[in-house]
């Protein structure tokens, strides 16, 4: 042991050391990284320039910022952000602002206080990067940001230490809290955001099919490799070939784009009809696209209780999809929905600008059959004959766009084909009109989902046939039949294909499965985990009905486990020092009824020697359980193993012991 | 009425008297200030996260939210277990610091940083201990008047690691300082012994006449034992011849001749003084306060009991 005596210094108002300034500097370097691909790029500029100005005075002795600079950084930073962003509120304002805070508070270090200010503010951005980006990695940059903010806070609070022991000592301290995490979020009640308006930026920057199609517009998602959904089927999959996941249904023209028309915004709560036929069912995870379509195979047989239905089939939700959403759904494939139209959508299924595209309106007289369906096939005829070429560079159409698609270019992507031939239907006489959404999708075969992308967007034509219904007619299929055959990847060469489309490199593709499967796991258990994965992970984990209630119980009482777990562990050691003394006091209780009892101002050496001096036949035993306190007491060794010892020493004496001295 | 419920509040988790291991009854943890603000952050952080469904937001919020519960137990740790002792403190004089010495066994293998000690009065000391390290603090308590002075309450905390939880406890010293009276500044010089100037170390060559007998005190010089005396009687205490100086070394301070017009605290001040002197100066000397006369001798015992005498005079017990 060592003996120190110390007198008492005087302790004031602690200004912060030049080590604890270090540390909070590391605080708002872990913590602004993140948010450095998307503040915008003045504001990066200010904040690294305040940074290192801050650096040099610590570093190298500059003079700090005045008060006046510091006003009018704020001033004309708060005058950039409202320019940038058009307002001061809002979750882009609010990072940059969160930005300049953190900076500026740099310049302001005079007590453990302020270094407290940088702590929180260092968590809170933190959580704003989660903003941006919730991947796995993302995710683990942060734990380590989190680290060392920890790290930053113990060295607030204690005595100086190395940076790697207060690193160490946080982790330790984040181990700790990790069980009181996972049991918050699994248990803790998910209430379905957001609890107040958000701006309109909220969910800027998703991407997907639009409610309107003009050439080329399609053509450009499928350049993208994102994922729009994922679905799991009950069963088998069927085969690409069958998937038609309908979205926007557009039957309005006006010459050159195609918009929804009014049967889209008659919404019912149910089915128009309900359709029968064997279902398949299946669950689809939607990523946000910011638009409250629902994407299912086509034809929908049973909705989910807050999803809703236009007359012309499409899925709607309440709300935009602003984060991934999950539905189950089941479909009748094959099946051909309103048999029954109302003649006002047939009449509008009908309607073509007055003039222009001549010549396509001339090819449709031509068309006409005896019977629609006979008119139906000889469109399709018409495009299979020809020489049409699938591409996805086409050329641009001017005026009369179908005119100059079918009789001059005769090049064009999926869109062209349904555009063209909903309108020579529509000339022909017959209701007709394009539906868009995706087309076919790839089975993972790791985790067994269907992964469909930006990619498989499509677009095909829809006719109606008195005693049939809507008739589904995918024109690109006559031209490209391998197009819905096998997606995007045999396209004809020379094609600029998307990347992940590609089918030549196999291990690539199966390399590929293998980590979107493992984001697709994360997706659906860290990131989609809402009310409904909750209630299924309870129930699967035998709770019947979790309702909240029992959720809190069961919060409450895992929480107080660790709790009670951790406070084992705080006293833990003091407990082995116990047992130590514990077991001293044995070796002393067996010798002291043969009056060989320990006297209070004797050492454990000095004792034994004594004792050893009367009775040599218990010298051994007794000096070997001296020495054995003695340097668990005194010395180093693990006073738990030598109390272990100590108490076989002392029953070994109580044996030896007899006969006693009377 | 407050300054009542500042005392009922000053009594709240008792006075534990020494010497005391902390066990988890004597320790308490509230969060602190910073542990408020970060309460009101992890609030903010978890609407944020339900407004904006972040999934990692809320693993971030539970992360920090069991963050602070292990802070808790941390704290609670630092404290748990430590021992706390007390040795008896050194004498001052009025207008110095008393130093009460709190001794503090860490008999962990884990050191305990970060412990702050407070008496009221006293300044706030921050220690850390290393493992199984022992060191002592003092804390030091301005005083004013002579006489025993009582340590107040001792409060041991801590906010370590996080400072967002402090756990403390609370003991009670029971060794009372002796507060000397003030040396007199500018004092007149030592009086004059009755036969010869102040300051003369008295011959000592045994030429004194022997006077009388009493009880033996323990500040007694040996050579004035009465050995034979007591060697005749060996079950009788032992004796000290008392001798009156013809040699006139002797010195008495006595509170009866110092001017009336000082004050008994002057008065006992200035013969403070005095004792320190004569002790300086290597003098026998004696003190004649009303009601106690301590026989002329000298050393640091005897300097001693002349200081507590002169502390203690007049005062209860």
């Amino acid at each position: 042991m060592k003996w120190r005596r110390m007198t008492a210094p005087k302790v004031a108002a602690e200004p912060l050391d030049q080590a604890r300034i270090a540390w909070l500097m590391a605080v708002a370097a872990c913590a602004l990284v993140p948010h450095g691909s998307h503040l915008p790029g003045w504001l990066i500029a200010v904040a690294a320039l305040l940074f290192t100005w801050r650096l040099a005075q610590w570093k190298l002795g500059w003079p700090g910022a005045s008060g006046l600079v510091k006003l009018l950084v704020v001033v004309a930073c708060c005058a950039g952000v409202s320019l940038t962003f058009g307002r001061l509120f809002g979750r882009e304002p609010g990072v940059a602002l969160l930005t300049l805070m953190l900076v500026l508070k740099l310049h302001e270090l005079r007590s453990t206080r302020d270094g407290h200010t940088v702590v929180l503010l260092g968590y809170f951005m933190l959580l704003t990067a989660f903003l941006y980006s919730q991947t796995p990695a993302m995710a683990a940059a942060l734990g380590v940001s989190m680290t060392v903010i920890t790290a930053a806070l113990i060295a607030l609070t204690g005595p100086p230490a190395a940076p790697r022991a207060l690193l160490r000592h946080a982790a330790w301290m984040m181990a700790q809290a990790l069980p009181f995490m996972l049991v918050l979020f699994v248990l803790f009640p998910r209430v379905p955001g957001p609890l107040w308006g958000l701006p309109l930026d909220a969910w800027s920057g998703t991407s997907g099919l639009s409610d309107s199609m003009a050439p080329g517009s399609i053509s450009q998602l499928s350049l993208s490799g994102a994922i729009a959904f994922r679905a799991r089927f009950e069963g088998d999959a069927p085969p690409a070939r069958d998937l038609y996941w309908r979205g926007p249904v557009l039957s309005a023209f006006d010459g050159r784009t195609w918009r929804q028309g009014s049967s889209a915004q008659r919404i019912g709560d149910g089915l128009p009809h309900p359709v029968p036929g064997r279902a398949l069912g299946y669950e689809v995870t939607l990523e946000p696209h910011n638009r409250n379509w629902l994407f299912a195979l086509e034809t929908v047989a049973t909705l989910p209780a807050d999803v809703r239905v236009s007359d012309d089939w499409q899925l709607l939700g309440r709300d935009g999809v602003r984060t991934r959403r999950r539905d189950r759904f089941e479909s009748v494939l094959g099946a051909r929905p309103g048999i029954e139209e109302w003649s006002g959508h047939l009449d509008a299924a009908r309607q073509l600008p007055r003039d222009g595209n001549p010549r396509a309106r001339q090819l449709a007289q031509t068309l006409r059959a005896a019977s629609p369906a006979d008119t139906v096939a000889a469109g399709l005829r018409l495009f299979r004959r020809e020489a049409f070429v699938y591409t996805l560079t086409p050329p641009l159409l001017g005026e009369d766009g179908i005119d100059a698609f079918l009789f001059d270019t005769r090049r064009g992507f999926c869109e062209h084909y349904a555009g063209a031939f909903v309108f020579l239907m529509r000339a022909a006489g017959l209701p007709a009109r394009v539906v868009t959404g995706y087309q076919g999708g790839e089975r993972n075969e790791v985790d067994d989902y269907v992964v469909v992308r930006q990619s498989d967007a499509h677009a095909w034509a829809e006719v109606w046939l008195e005693g049939e219904g809507w008739r589904r007619v995918d024109p690109t299929a006559a031209i490209l039949p391998s197009r819905i055959e096998r997606g995007l990847a045999d396209l004809p060469a020379g094609e600029p294909v998307p990347f992940v489309a590609r089918v030549d490199l196999g291990w690539l593709r199966s390399l590929r499965h293998q980590w979107e499967a493992a984001n697709n796991a994360w997706n659906q258990w860290v990131l989609s985990y809402d009310q409904q994965k909750q209630r299924e992970l309870l129930s699967r984990l035998g709770m019947t009905q979790p309702d909240w209630r029992l959720m809190t119980i069961w919060l409450a009482s895992l929480c107080a486990l660790f709790a009670l777990a951790l406070t084992m562990w705080a006293m833990r050691r003091s407990v082995s020092a116990d047992a130590l003394a514990r077991a001293w006091t044995a070796v002393d209780r067996a010798l002291r009824p043969a009056g060989l009892g320990r006297e209070a101002w004797e050492g454990p050496l000095d004792y034994a020697a004594r004792v050893g001096r009367l009775r040599p036949d218990l010298a051994p035993t007794l000096a070997q359980a001296c020495r054995l306190y003695a340097d668990a007491r005194y010395g180093a060794a693990p006073p738990a193993a030598a109390a272990r010892e100590l108490k076989a020493c002392a029953r070994a004496l109580r044996r030896q012991r007899i006969p006693p001295r009377r | 009425m407050r300054e009542a419920i500042r005392r009922w509040l000053a009594t709240l988790g008792g006075s534990p008297a020494l010497p005391l291991t902390l066990d988890r009854r004597r320790i308490f943890v509230l969060p602190t200030g910073p542990g408020l603000a970060f309460g009101c952050a992890l609030l903010a952080m978890l609407l944020t996260a339900i407004n904006y469904t972040l999934s990692l937001g809320f693993a971030l919020v539970f992360m920090l939210a069991g963050l602070g519960q292990v802070a808790l137990l941390h704290a609670f740790r630092n404290l748990y277990a430590l021992k706390l002792r007390e040795t008896v403190p050194e004498p001052v004089f009025a207008g110095q610091h008393a130093g009460f010495p709190l001794w503090l066994d860490n008999d962990a293998s884990r050191p305990r940083p970060a412990l702050q000690l407070s008496m009221p009065g006293a300044d706030r000391v921050t220690i850390d201990l290393a493992p199984k390290q022992s060191r002592v603090v003092l804390l030091n308590v301005p005083t004013t008047r002579r006489g025993w002075l009582s340590p107040a309450r001792v409060t041991l905390d801590t906010r370590y690691p996080l400072g967002l939880i402090r756990a403390w406890s609370y003991a009670k010293p029971a060794q009372r300082c002796l507060v000397l009276p003030k040396p007199e500044s500018g004092r007149p010089p030592l009086p004059a012994t009755a036969a010869g100037e102040a300051g003369v170390r008295p011959s000592g060559d045994g030429s004194e006449e022997f006077a009388s007998l009493r009880d033996h005190r323990a500040a007694d010089s040996p050579r004035h034992v009465a050995w034979k005396t007591s060697a005749r009687t060996p079950d009788a205490p032992l004796l000290t011849k008392q001798f009156e100086g013809s040699d006139g070394g002797d010195l008495w301070l006595d509170l009866a001749q110092l001017p009336a017009t000082l004050s008994l605290e002057q008065q006992l001040s200035r013969l403070t003084g005095w004792v320190i002197d004569a002790d300086a100066a290597g003098l026998h000397y004696g003190l004649a306060l009303p009601g106690t006369r301590i026989a002329p001798a000298s050393g640091p015992a005897h300097r001693a009991r002349a200081l507590r005498a002169l502390a203690l005079h007049g005062l209860p017990t």
